[in-house]
């Protein structure tokens, strides 16, 4: 069992955090980023080719997580590849020791920087699960039965803010029906919302073994705060954050975003508002130990 | 409707450099509709052909561009001007040129980018909502289609990009899968979308396309 399921079976406090591959060949700071981080948290994200930007792929850099002796999440994406590619990755993913797989519809390339591309989904997200479900029983998408089966780790997202909330409500049900064993979330502030979907998506899995980890992005300035707002679709930050983070002058704001996620994460296991967290800190993977340490979990 | 655009003159000139003489086709059906390939655009085109320099030996716009029949009998009509021309020019869609490419040998040109099969939401407003996929599943969907109207053409729900109940993608359309929540919830028709769906049979038709009708069109007949 990989360490990532093993620690959301044993009934902890999940913790994760995220590795995004460079564009070009020069790996020092994401290695040095995976060293700092394999050993505290369960398991590390690696995103595929995030924002429709071309990078290093999410296999490659998942195998070497696993092979320093971390714990992978490998993110797959729909918008790259079709239903004979995606199989295929996964076959070798696993074949790479890789064994926790998070499963996304994609961003559309119209926002990244090859938009001239053609977009793909031939499987979306839900599709991407119940794939990977029957991958794991023995079977391809089109009902051959393989040399071997798999055994992921089953993951997906959810959108606790997205407006309207109702589409996004029965989308996350379909993933639960269609076998997905863990959700990270989309990046959540508002706690007093976030508690509100928590009881609505305990209500869904109740009966089921489904593990939800609150996605936490570290806010960086009240700039970054406000652009997310304004551009970034399913994202919140509420007003009080947004004072909290001009109340203190430039050179601590970032000091200010980590009080923020620390105290979010705190709020989560205190309370057991779910089953653990992703801290996403966007190419600043060096202040994730602070953190923890903020929130007393290492 | 196809929804087409005329390319821009410079790149129309550019692909008749080195000819003179030129037969300018325009369609009346779709192109007429989107005003890139109707009488009066054709008309337009003859005139900034002629400024830059160019013979326009015949205008014909034909009934559809895309029949391949009308468009020989056309040119067999106005052999001497079709004998006479250098290159064609077609105001029509993709398929209208391909049909005139089956009436002549000559060289061909293109006059529009051929964009969407588009409804009319009024005159000059086009919108596409149909991509002819080749296996319709409006019916699961509120009679709105995501395969054309979600710019991701995902079949079980939203996207984390839909905002406001508009695509991340562009801000000025909306999210079709909020259009398609409140058909369905209208509708009280909700437990479709909780069905899951599979990925589209991509290969329902083998492109390219080709139906030929008359085998039951005699058997029809003969019964």
């Amino acid at each position: 069992m990989s360490k990532y399921r093993e620690a959301c079976a044993s009934g902890k406090f999940v913790v994760s955090g995220e590795i995004g591959p460079p564009k070009g060949t020069d790996v020092e700071a994401m290695v040095h980023h995976i060293d700092l981080l394999k050993d505290l948290v369960d398991g590390l994200n690696v995103t595929d080719n995030q924002s429709a930007v071309m990078r290093l792929g999410s296999m490659a850099v998942s195998h070497e997580i696993v092979t320093r002796g971390g714990d992978a999440i490998y993110q797959v994406t729909c918008r790259d590849r079709n239903r004979l590619a995606i199989q295929n990755d996964l076959l070798s993913a696993h074949f790479l020791g890789i064994r926790n797989v998070l499963a996304l519809t994609g961003d559309h390339v119209s926002v990244g920087d090859h938009k001239d591309a053609k977009e793909v989904y031939d499987f979306e997200s839900v599709q991407l699960i119940q794939a990977i479900k029957r991958m794991n029983e023995g079977f391809d998408w089109a009902g051959n039965e393989l040399q071997g089966a798999t055994d992921f780790f089953i993951g997906a997202v959810v959108t606790p803010e997205s407006d309207p909330i109702e589409p996004q409500k029965l989308k996350f049900e379909k993933k639960v029906a269609a076998g997905a064993q863990f959700f990270q979330t989309q990046a959540v502030y508002d706690m007093d919302n976030f508690q509100r979907f928590m009881e609505y998506a305990r209500g869904v899995t109740e009966g089921k073994d489904v593990k939800i980890m609150a996605g936490l992005v570290v806010l960086t300035s009240v700039g970054m705060a406000k652009y997310m707002n304004k551009f970034v679709p399913g994202v919140f930050v509420p007003d009080d954050l947004l004072e909290e983070m001009a109340s203190v002058p430039k050179e601590e704001a970032l000091h200010k975003g980590m009080e923020i996620c620390a105290r979010h994460i705190r709020f989560c296991r205190d309370n057991k508002v779910c089953d653990g967290v992703h801290i996403m800190a966007i190419g600043k993977e060096e202040i994730v130990p602070d953190i923890l340490r903020m929130a007393e979990i290492i | 409707m196809i929804i087409s655009m005329q390319k821009p003159l410079e790149e129309i000139l550019e692909s008749l450099a080195g000819e003179t003489n030129v037969y300018i086709v325009g369609c009346g059906e779709c192109a007429t509709v989107t005003q890139t390939g109707g009488e009066e655009q054709v008309a337009e085109m003859k005139a900034r052909l002629e400024e830059a320099g160019k013979k326009v030996v015949a205008t014909d716009v034909a009934h559809a561009a895309c029949h391949e029949l009308d468009m020989k009998r056309i040119f067999r009509q106005n052999k001497d001007a079709a004998t006479a021309a250098d290159a064609f020019l077609v105001l029509s869609c993709g398929a209208g040129a391909q049909s005139v490419r089956e009436g002549t040998s000559k060289h061909v040109v293109p006059g529009t980018n051929s964009l969407f099969v588009g409804n009319v939401k009024r005159q000059m407003v086009f919108e596409e909502k149909c991509s002819l996929c080749g296996e319709c599943l409006l019916d699961e969907y509120g009679t709105i289609c995501p395969v054309t109207r979600c710019a991701k053409g995902i079949l079980n729900g939203p996207c984390g990009g839909t905002n406001n109940g508009k695509c991340e993608v562009d801000s000025e359309k909306d999210c079709a899968w909020v259009l398609i929540y409140n058909q369905l919830k209208s509708e009280e028709k909700l437990d479709k979308f909780m069905t899951i769906h599979g990925p589209k049979r991509w290969n329902a038709v083998q492109r390219p396309g080709r139906i030929d009708g008359r085998a039951a069109d005699e058997e029809k007949g003969a019964a």
